[in-house]
């Protein structure tokens, strides 16, 4: 595991963060108090009503808490479980929820034990540096307190110098004590805070029955759209095609300029029939982006698109054929909307991969003002990634820029050099 | 003429074999591959070569990078790109050396027989011959910030068809124009885009080049 950050926070910055959740969990303490009124109260029905709000608050003081620690933790913000969402109208199920829901107990564990285990530990350090300057202090306010840092009674200046002594051990106990505090402290809340082993497994189970379902829709579709493109298309095309040369054939002697005429048909069918099984293998697999790759498929994309478009691509290999195929219509689609509605002037596209995935961001100077939410296409690239484990995160404040970045999981061991040669398939 | 052959597909290469024996050309070499297109093409040094985009062994684009790289060992060999579809990153590719004697056709150019020999013979004969596809395409995308924005209409027609590899009484003959409006068309061309009186020949290579690089 990386080094937690803390590790580079100074003393200084430590204490501070220790003040911050100490007072945070002291806010636990508050709805610890709260809920275990309402539990008593339960005795009586107020108490469950008074519950559920509670149960609200503690979601949102979880929550926050797990944001705070993010800036501690190597590995950010702590996830959040999947929580059984509260559902709006009637008490009777808001009650049966709170009371069922596994990620919400653990909540209300946590509270427990941050409102009084935790808010010691986070104290610690303060409480030691208090009364480490109490103490250094105490040899010249001897006078005035009560309070005895020194080793004996005192009543003279002499008596309390020994209290430098009480204050220089409270003090490097405070500074030795900082970090493992702190370490503790995050530790023990990650623990508490994070979803459980077997919880993120559901959750993990239910994402990959979900993009799966979504992969064997898309594909399902895709195939039906093929199947309708070649049956209308350039099978129709086909049929006329032999119905006109049989017919030549059979005029050739008879009508030689009919069977001209019928020629000259047939030919002009086989190209339409060429030219639609070209837009559909290019609506497939572009044959670009089997002879070049993402880069040259890229570039390609970017010659002859309406607006300029600068790419910057730094791979070091070829991603596997699918993925690279997913990062390239996603691109594709994405210049497709800047073309359409952002009224841009320029547009870049980056493509680069490091920690294990490939990152691709597409940015114009447009207008912005796009909804990650709607339009049929976002959608479809989202749900075309997530068949990869990729994620696409658009920032696009209205007056612009747009600029969305696509991240794919995707080994460098799984990058080929060289393109992979076609398996041999081929007539001869 | 003589003629090297690279197309993977059996059907198509005896196809294509028969069609140029019938108009008076020697298929000097036939090859299926990468490799073997380059020895011919060095070997043989045709009057043009007809290549096959993707070829083996890696059905990628190994003779279009065959072709370009002939071509830097025999400049200005005159190479006809044949292609299943048409890119305008190979079309760039091709033109870049900037010495013309290349042709980029969707394979089913070879239907229309006559133009295709016509394509043929202009790019051996050191011209060019652009599939009408990629033409479009850049019309298709022309924006006001490109010099070409100040062409006419019937300026772009005509260097479209310069594009295309056509000679000014080809031109003249399908715009429907005489052949003294077409080079003063084309001289108005010259001047928009900057292009100082050299050779005329390079000189449309380049007013191509720039209209394929705007």
């Amino acid at each position: 595991m990386a080094r937690p950050h803390y590790r580079h926070h100074t003393r200084f910055t430590q204490l501070v963060w220790c003040l911050l959740l100490t007072a945070h969990a002291a806010a636990g303490v508050l709805l610890l108090a709260l809920s275990l009124a309402a539990a008593a109260l339960c005795i009586i029905w107020v108490g469950l009503p008074l519950l559920v709000t509670l149960t609200r608050l503690l979601r949102g003081h979880a929550h926050t808490h797990r944001r705070m620690l993010g800036h501690l933790l190597a590995d950010g913000p702590i996830p959040a479980p999947a929580y059984r969402p509260l559902p709006d109208n009637r008490l009777t199920t808001q009650i049966t929820t709170v009371l069922t829901d596994p990620a919400t107990r653990r909540d209300y564990i946590w509270l427990a034990t941050n409102a009084t285990a935790g808010i010691m530990l986070a104290a610690l350090p303060n409480v030691l540096l208090a009364h480490g300057l109490q103490a250094l202090a105490y040899t010249y306010t001897w006078r005035y307190t009560t309070s005895a840092y020194a080793l004996q009674p005192v009543t003279t200046q002499n008596d309390a110098w020994p209290a430098l002594i009480t204050a220089a051990l409270l003090l490097t106990l405070a500074y030795l004590l900082t970090p493992t505090a702190l370490h503790t402290y995050t530790r023990l809340n990650r623990a508490l805070l994070a979803p459980t082993e077997q919880a993120r497994l559901a959750a993990r189970v239910a994402h990959l029955a979900t993009t799966r379902a979504h992969t064997i829709d898309t594909q399902a579709s895709e195939i039906r759209r093929i199947e309708r493109d070649l049956h209308d298309g350039a099978q129709a095309r086909l049929v006329a095609l032999g119905m006109n040369l049989g017919m030549a054939e059979e005029m050739l002697t008879d009508n030689p300029q009919a069977a001209h005429r019928l020629l000259t048909e047939a030919r002009e069918s086989t190209r339409q029939a060429l030219t639609e099984l070209r837009d559909l293998v290019r609506g497939i697999h572009p044959p670009v982006l089997v002879e070049r790759g993402i880069d040259g498929a890229v570039r390609a994309l970017a010659v002859t698109h309406q607006i300029p478009i600068t790419v910057d691509i730094d791979l070091p290999g070829r991603p596997p054929d699918p993925v690279e195929s997913a990062a390239y219509f996603a691109v594709a689609e994405l210049l497709t909307n800047t073309a359409k509605h952002a009224h841009a002037t320029r547009a870049w596209v980056r493509i680069n991969h490091g920690r294990d995935r490939i990152v691709l961001i597409v940015g114009d100077n447009g207008t912005g003002g796009l909804d990650p939410r709607g339009g049929t296409g976002l959608t479809g690239i989202r749900r075309r990634l997530s068949a990869f484990d990729g994620t696409m995160n658009s920032v696009s404040p209205t007056g612009g820029p747009t600029i969305i970045t696509i991240e794919l999981p995707c080994e460098t061991a799984s990058m080929t050099e060289a393109p992979t040669p076609a398996p041999d398939t081929h007539p001869n | 003429m003589r003629v090297v052959i690279a197309e993977d597909l059996a059907l198509l290469r005896d196809g294509l074999i028969r069609l140029l024996e019938a108009h008076d050309c020697t298929v000097a070499a036939a090859v299926d591959n990468g490799p073997d297109l380059h020895k011919a093409l060095t070997e043989h040094r045709p009057d043009v070569a007809v290549v096959d985009v993707r070829l083996p062994p890696t059905f990628t684009d190994e003779g279009l990078q065959a072709a370009i790289s002939a071509r830097q060992t025999l400049p200005g060999l005159p190479i006809l790109v044949l292609s299943q579809h048409v890119e305008q990153l190979y079309a760039r590719e091709l033109l870049s050396d900037d010495r013309g004697a290349v042709g980029y056709l969707l394979k089913d150019r070879v239907f229309d027989i006559s133009q295709f020999l016509d394509a043929i013979n202009r790019v051996a004969a050191g011209g060019t011959a652009m599939d009408p596809a990629v033409i479009s395409q850049l019309l298709a995308k022309h924006t006001d910030a490109s010099p070409l924005a100040q062409l006419t209409t019937r300026e772009r027609e005509v260097l479209a068809e310069m594009a295309e590899g056509r000679s000014n009484s080809a031109i003249a003959t399908r715009l429907y124009i005489t052949e003294k409006a077409v080079s003063k068309h084309i001289n108005s061309i010259f001047t928009k885009l900057d292009l100082p009186p050299s050779t005329d020949d390079s000189r449309r290579v380049r007013a191509v080049l720039a209209y394929l690089n705007q």
